[in-house]
């Protein structure tokens, strides 16, 4: 990454006139990257050919001997499946409700850690230490809380009955899902918004007061427009992320009651069934769903991804 | 920063780089050699379920010899985790998977899949009971040892049948039941109905009983016959929904396990419950319970209804076989130690301690076996194994066992003119790979 970076500002710096020892230097930066790039195409690009093979074929781990080519038939079972989009459509409600929750409450804290002025780093602290917990160790701890014999949470709310079981229908389990995730990513949320309120100058905001713009005013007119970049960040990884949730449904549900997400049936027809190739076409499908996510939050922000970065 | 500084640095860590490397090298060499003792013993590594461990760990000191030491693994809890883990391993031809305990239900796919070493046919013989023996058997050969095995009956309270008015000296038939159960204000038939494998084993017992089966040929594999649209499918639909539609239904039916069911034996006027063996010990009176000895004398036994009045039940058989893995370094020793580890004294030994009943006729025979438990629930246990109807040995039965979960969770929405019917439909569509699961 720096290797480039000071490569391309090098190369700005003195367009034409490429010495002997720039291009020593370049030779030299290859030979630094190469093992780096091997070691990436060996760890990420082996495995996606790999899955993007198997999912032709009709491919049982335990009927070895069985496999056959199948072209696209994995493809077309899957796109016609009721379940299949069923568990597209509860992934897509995740991530909607969880991003839309952790935007609002991390925008919150954001400012929170930004104007505190005192024990900044007690508050800071305070806030992101959720994140720093293991996803797994969040579920169970939510799990717990939710479970009408032992949890608090149906003593703590008036209008729910005290033997109300969240697990026992989808909605209630989803809505536990989202609150473990919703408490464990927001810090995450947080951090990024932070990096964009700092980014905001003061002497805008300074200019808007003295013209005497409100609160509310220099929020929306001054800091807001001037933080999309790193609001579509934010809203972006976090999309991302929320759309291939896995490990608190793992944990609290194990899919049932309908709250599977569309990584989950890709785990259960590869890891549990042992459908190799049904898992292989699911986890391309994923992965082609997510680059739409992508493109769409991108389009819908119209925002450039290289002045996001700070190259622009 | 230089550029000069940077290069000479680069150079410096480069040289770092190799001594990591090295070292690396060194430390995953020392990590393969772990499969030895420091005495170049070899070792055996047996992955037990946690089902009577610690017996089991004792069997593993016993079979250790002077050639081999047998050390022991713990799997997970659920029969489902315990597949994954183990075949994760094997798909990657690991070679220290010496000895695996294999629940019943997944040899023939384990087998099928080439990750289990075919073992002498001697292995099984005329005292091996036969509803254990076939779970070992794959393609006309024998693919693991069968350890312990159990099975089915039905527990109740004697003071409701008497007060039901229910002659349980004579083989019952489930309408039977649910019909006493419901006759009795507050009484229950105890199943289980959570969306798990032992809902299936339930299902399989009752279109067996009904002279069915679920596939009609299991080694087809993914091409097998599913045979659920049946008159005897039909039958086990019937059951099925009788229960769930009467006030004999216990409330958590669609969740209920093995465990929940316990409860209801002694509050109330009691329950019947369809149940394994581990039921016995549970219910007599031990430093572990309350139970009374009053109330231990008021529980009675019988064996698995019939699904159709005058057909002989066909009792469900579960347990727990031993494989030889296929990558063994060690294939001679493995055999031997499956061998030893399932010999009739080891059977009895767990029978004792743990409550895993013999696989084997002699074991049943055991005087201390005879001392521990009532004669005639022996040999309940005994004809039930010899009788049971096991699950289709299918490479395919977990898949099967899902998609029948799928469409027939939960009890309250079978419907013996439809469920049958929707279920042959998917469990096909399924292992024919056109439907997800």
């Amino acid at each position: 990454m720096s290797a480039t970076t000071t490569a391309s500002t090098a190369g700005t710096r003195a367009p034409r006139a490429e010495t002997e020892r720039a291009r020593n230097e370049n030779r030299l930066g290859r030979r630094l990257v190469a093992p780096a790039v091997i070691v990436m195409l060996l760890v990420t690009a082996f495995p996606i050919l790999r899955a993007l093979w198997l999912s032709f074929y009709s491919y049982s781990l335990t009927a070895p001997d069985d496999r056959e080519f199948i072209g696209l038939s994995n493809y077309v079972t899957a796109l016609t499946d009721s379940l299949f989009w069923r568990d597209i459509g509860v992934t897509v409600v995740y991530m909607l409700v969880t991003v839309a929750f952790e935007l609002v409450i991390g925008f919150a804290f954001a400012l929170v850690m930004h104007r505190v002025v005192f024990a900044r780093g007690l508050i800071r602290t305070s806030i992101l230490i959720p994140y720093g917990i293991i996803t797994v160790v969040s579920g169970f701890a939510w799990q717990f809380a939710f479970t009408y014999q032992n949890g608090f949470v149906n003593s703590w709310l008036p209008f729910v009955p005290t033997d109300f079981n969240w697990f026992g229908d989808t909605l209630p389990a989803m809505i536990a899902i989202m609150v473990s995730e919703i408490w464990k990513t927001t810090p995450f949320m947080s951090l990024l918004l932070l990096a964009g309120l700092a980014q905001v100058s003061d002497d805008m905001v300074e200019a808007a007061k003295v013209d005497g713009a409100t609160w509310w005013q220099r929020m929306y007119k001054v800091i807001l427009p001037n933080m999309r970049a790193a609001i579509m960040v934010a809203v972006l990884f976090r999309a991302l992320d929320a759309y291939r949730i896995f490990d608190n449904i793992f944990v609290m549900t194990a899919g049932a009651e309908g709250t599977e997400s569309i990584s989950f049936l890709t785990y259960r027809q590869s890891i549990e069934q042992f459908q190799l190739g049904m898992g292989s076409a699911l986890a391309v499908l994923l992965f082609l769903s997510v680059l739409l996510v992508a493109f769409v939050i991108v389009k819908l922000f119209r925002v450039d991804l290289a002045q996001a970065r700070g190259e622009g | 920063m230089g550029r000069t500084t940077r290069t000479s640095s680069t150079r410096w860590r480069l040289g770092r780089w190799r001594t990591g490397v090295a070292a690396l090298a060194l430390a995953t060499a020392g990590g393969l050699l772990a499969g030895c003792s420091s005495d170049g013993k070899p070792t055996l590594t047996w992955y037990l379920n946690p089902d009577g461990q610690d017996t089991l760990n004792a069997i593993a000191q016993r079979c250790s010899t002077d050639d081999y030491d047998i050390q022991t693994r713990l799997l997970p809890t659920s029969a489902t985790d315990q597949r994954v883990q183990l075949a994760r391993r094997l798909a990657a031809e690991d070679d220290t998977t010496d000895l695996m305990n294999l629940d019943v239900a997944f040899v023939s796919e384990f087998a099928n899949a080439g990750w289990l070493l075919q073992l002498p046919d001697d292995t099984i013989s005329d005292d091996t009971l036969s509803g254990i023996a076939s779970t070992v058997q794959w393609d006309d050969g024998v693919y693991a040892a069968p350890l312990w095995a159990n099975t089915q009956v039905l527990w109740y309270r004697k003071s409701l049948a008497e007060q039901a008015g229910l002659d349980m000296s004579q083989p019952v038939t489930w309408k039977q039941v649910i019909d006493a159960a419901d006759s009795v204000d507050g009484a229950t038939v105890g199943v289980q109905g959570n969306k798990y494998e032992a809902y299936v084993v339930w299902i399989n017992a009752l279109i067996e009983g009904a002279g069915g089966q679920i596939l009609s040929d299991p080694e087809a594999g993914k091409d097998a016959e599913v045979d659920l649209d049946t008159e005897a499918g039909k039958d086990a639909a019937a059951v099925i929904a009788q229960l769930a539609g009467s006030s004999a239904a216990q409330s958590d039916l669609s969740v209920s396990n093995e465990g929940t069911a316990l409860a209801a034996m002694y509050g109330g006027p009691g329950e019947f419950m369809v149940n394994w063996t581990f039921v016995y010990k549970n219910y007599e009176p031990s430093d572990a319970n309350d139970y009374s000895k009053d109330q231990f004398d008021d529980l009675g036994w019988a064996r698995y209804p019939q699904t159709v009045a005058g057909e002989a039940s066909k009792p469900p058989v579960g347990g727990i076989d031993v494989g030889v893995g296929a990558y063994t370094q060690y294939p001679e020793y493995a055999q031997e130690a499956a061998a030893c580890i399932t010999s009739v004294e080891n059977q009895v030994q767990l029978a004792v301690d743990a409550g895993l009943m013999p696989a084997t006729s002699s074991g049943y025979d055991a005087q201390e076996l005879t001392d521990a438990y009532p004669a005639d629930l022996l040999d309940l246990y005994r004809r039930s194994i010899e009788d049971a109807g096991p699950r289709p040995q299918s490479p395919f039965w977990a898949t099967v066992s899902s998609a029948i979960q799928a469409t027939w969770h939960s009890p309250a929405d079978v419907d013996p003119d439809t469920t049958p019917e929707k279920s042959q439909d998917y469990v096909t569509q399924v292992l024919e790979g056109k439907a997800l699961l």
